[in-house]
């Protein structure tokens, strides 16, 4: 298993650690918004467990993914609503 | 798509403390023991990253044990509906999962509850357990200037956490008196264990400002949090930082349980002496049955993971260390019960429900809950309430409302079945 995992986060490329989950490789790519709320708010991870859904992200392609509970995997395509 | 046999004598729902005790204890000749979790790894929320990065001697015997006795851990799986009894269906970011079960532990744990103040929904301000899970799951603090706020204990625990790991803790504000406070020091002669972790704590947060009757009125920044205003008695002031870590105490999850037809009245999921809900064959143990903490979620889990392995005489030896536990454990919901001037905090333009962005004065025009529901969508968006459900019912005295399938929001092709037969059956 590799030591460090690389992915794209909005385009960019990041490289993490092996075992961390999407929100952090997020977070480490500079980005501070998540997600976008109904109204336009600017949003991030509250809960940090899955409960609260402000992580959500698109993870290859697939919309609405909670980053806090999804491990980095190498080549993953991650876009926030920055 | 993963569906082979997966078919156990006992399942049991959530990794944490008193899923891993429960699933162990389970472990008998040949019983066929399965933990499921949302959440990667083992460990739930106390434990988190523990499988991986030991640091408590506690959840490294457990983990170990969970492994000597053959516990299949089913990670990254969450559980959204049963179809019939016995059978459970749960989502993997992969796909949708059947798991067959003779018994069921329900162990999934608590939530923080938070409350709506101005300025909560800007990033940087995260629940306190949640900047924890954030950390422990690889988000770098060291250098970063963080307040810890709201109630309870884990406000503690998680200061001397981040401090650990690198970051300038500020301030920890408590909203309780810091009478209660004393009194819960004073309390404390009978369970002296708690007393040697307290002291503990202390020496690690040393030089931390502590503050009892002290709350946040107020997040403020542009694009991300820059300051907090605090309050304590008349008084209030700013403090710069780059993370608020805020929450009010914990809720149990009880979704799950409710949605079995467990009954759960007050919030936490009824259970008898053997730790049986309402539903024979289904079992619930941890804070799911009233927060209580780490121990006696330990204890619940083994007498659980016990009697739905017939082994109730071993289980039975046990009531008496939980009958203690759980006496602490009131004590301790004495003393962090939220105060009234709190119910203040949100302004009418306030966001109490995050998910659909509704006002606090939108809700305040409401009635009930499922009136609120109807008419702003309060509770409606993915969290489906588990965030302002509480929040709601601290601040205008609603309760919610049973739960429906799904038990959490899951991909349509989930809801189709998406999953193959087991062997043997359907097609």
């Amino acid at each position: 298993m590799p030591e460090t995992i690389t992915l794209l986060i909005n385009g960019r490329s990041v490289t993490v650690p092996e075992g961390v989950m999407v929100s952090t490789a997020v977070a480490l790519s500079g980005a501070t918004v998540f997600r976008r709320s109904v109204t336009g708010g600017r949003r991030a991870p509250l809960c940090g467990m899955g409960i609260c859904f402000e992580c959500r992200v698109t993870i290859d392609g697939r919309p609405h993914a909670r980053s806090c509970q999804i491990l980095c995997r190498d080549g993953m395509d991650v876009r926030t609503d920055e | 798509m993963n569906s082979l046999d997966h078919n156990y004598d006992a399942l049991v729902i959530g990794g944490g403390p008193a899923g891993l005790a429960a699933a162990v204890s389970a472990t008998q000749a040949e019983a066929r023991v399965a933990i499921v979790d949302d959440n990667p790894g083992p460990g739930g929320q106390i434990w988190r990253g523990e499988h991986r990065r030991p640091n408590s001697h506690e959840a490294a015997e457990w983990l170990d044990r969970a492994r000597v006795k053959h516990v299949e851990f089913i990670g990254g799986a969450r559980v959204y509906d049963q179809p019939e009894k016995g059978l459970l269906l749960a989502e993997t970011f992969d796909g949708a999962l059947e798991l067959r079960y003779r018994k069921l532990i329900l162990a999934t744990g608590a939530r923080e509850i938070f409350l709506p103040f101005p300025g909560w929904t800007l990033p940087g301000v995260t629940g306190a357990g949640g900047l924890q899970a954030l950390v422990k799951s690889g988000l770098p603090i060291e250098g970063k200037k963080v307040v810890v706020a709201g109630a309870g204990p884990l406000l503690l625990a998680v200061a001397a956490y981040l401090r650990k790991r690198g970051a300038d803790v500020a301030l920890i504000a408590e909203q309780a008196p810091l009478k209660s406070l004393l009194s819960f020091g004073f309390g404390l002669w009978r369970w002296p264990g708690k007393i040697i972790q307290a002291i503990n704590l202390k020496r690690e947060l040393a030089g931390v400002p502590h503050v009892a009757g002290c709350w946040p009125v107020s997040a403020n920044g542009e694009e991300r949090l820059q300051s907090v205003k605090f309050r304590r008695g008349r008084k209030t002031w700013d403090v710069v930082c780059d993370y608020l870590a805020c929450g009010f105490h914990l809720a149990p999850n009880v979704e799950l349980a409710v949605f079995l037809g467990c009954e759960a009245p007050d919030g936490v999921v009824l259970v008898d002496e053997f730790q049986q809900t309402t539903i024979p064959d289904v079992y619930c143990a941890g804070e799911a049955t009233g927060i209580g903490g780490l121990e006696l979620s330990l204890v619940e889990g083994r007498i659980a993971g016990l009697a739905a392995a017939d082994r109730r005489e071993e289980a039975r030896a046990l009531f008496a260390e939980r009958r203690k536990i759980r006496q602490f454990a009131d004590l301790l919901n004495r003393t962090f019960a939220l105060r009234e001037e709190l119910k203040s905090l949100p302004r009418p333009d306030t966001v109490v429900c995050r998910c659909e962005d509704v006002s606090f004065e939108q809700l305040e025009k409401q009635t009930t809950w499922r009136a609120a529901k109807l008419h702003t969508r309060c509770g409606m968006g993915p969290c489906q309430g588990r965030i302002c459900g509480a929040a709601v019912e601290f601040l205008l005295a609603w309760r919610p409302e049973s739960a429906r399938p799904p038990v959490f929001p899951v991909k349509v092709g989930s809801l189709i079945r998406d999953v193959k037969p087991i062997a043997g059956k359907g097609q």
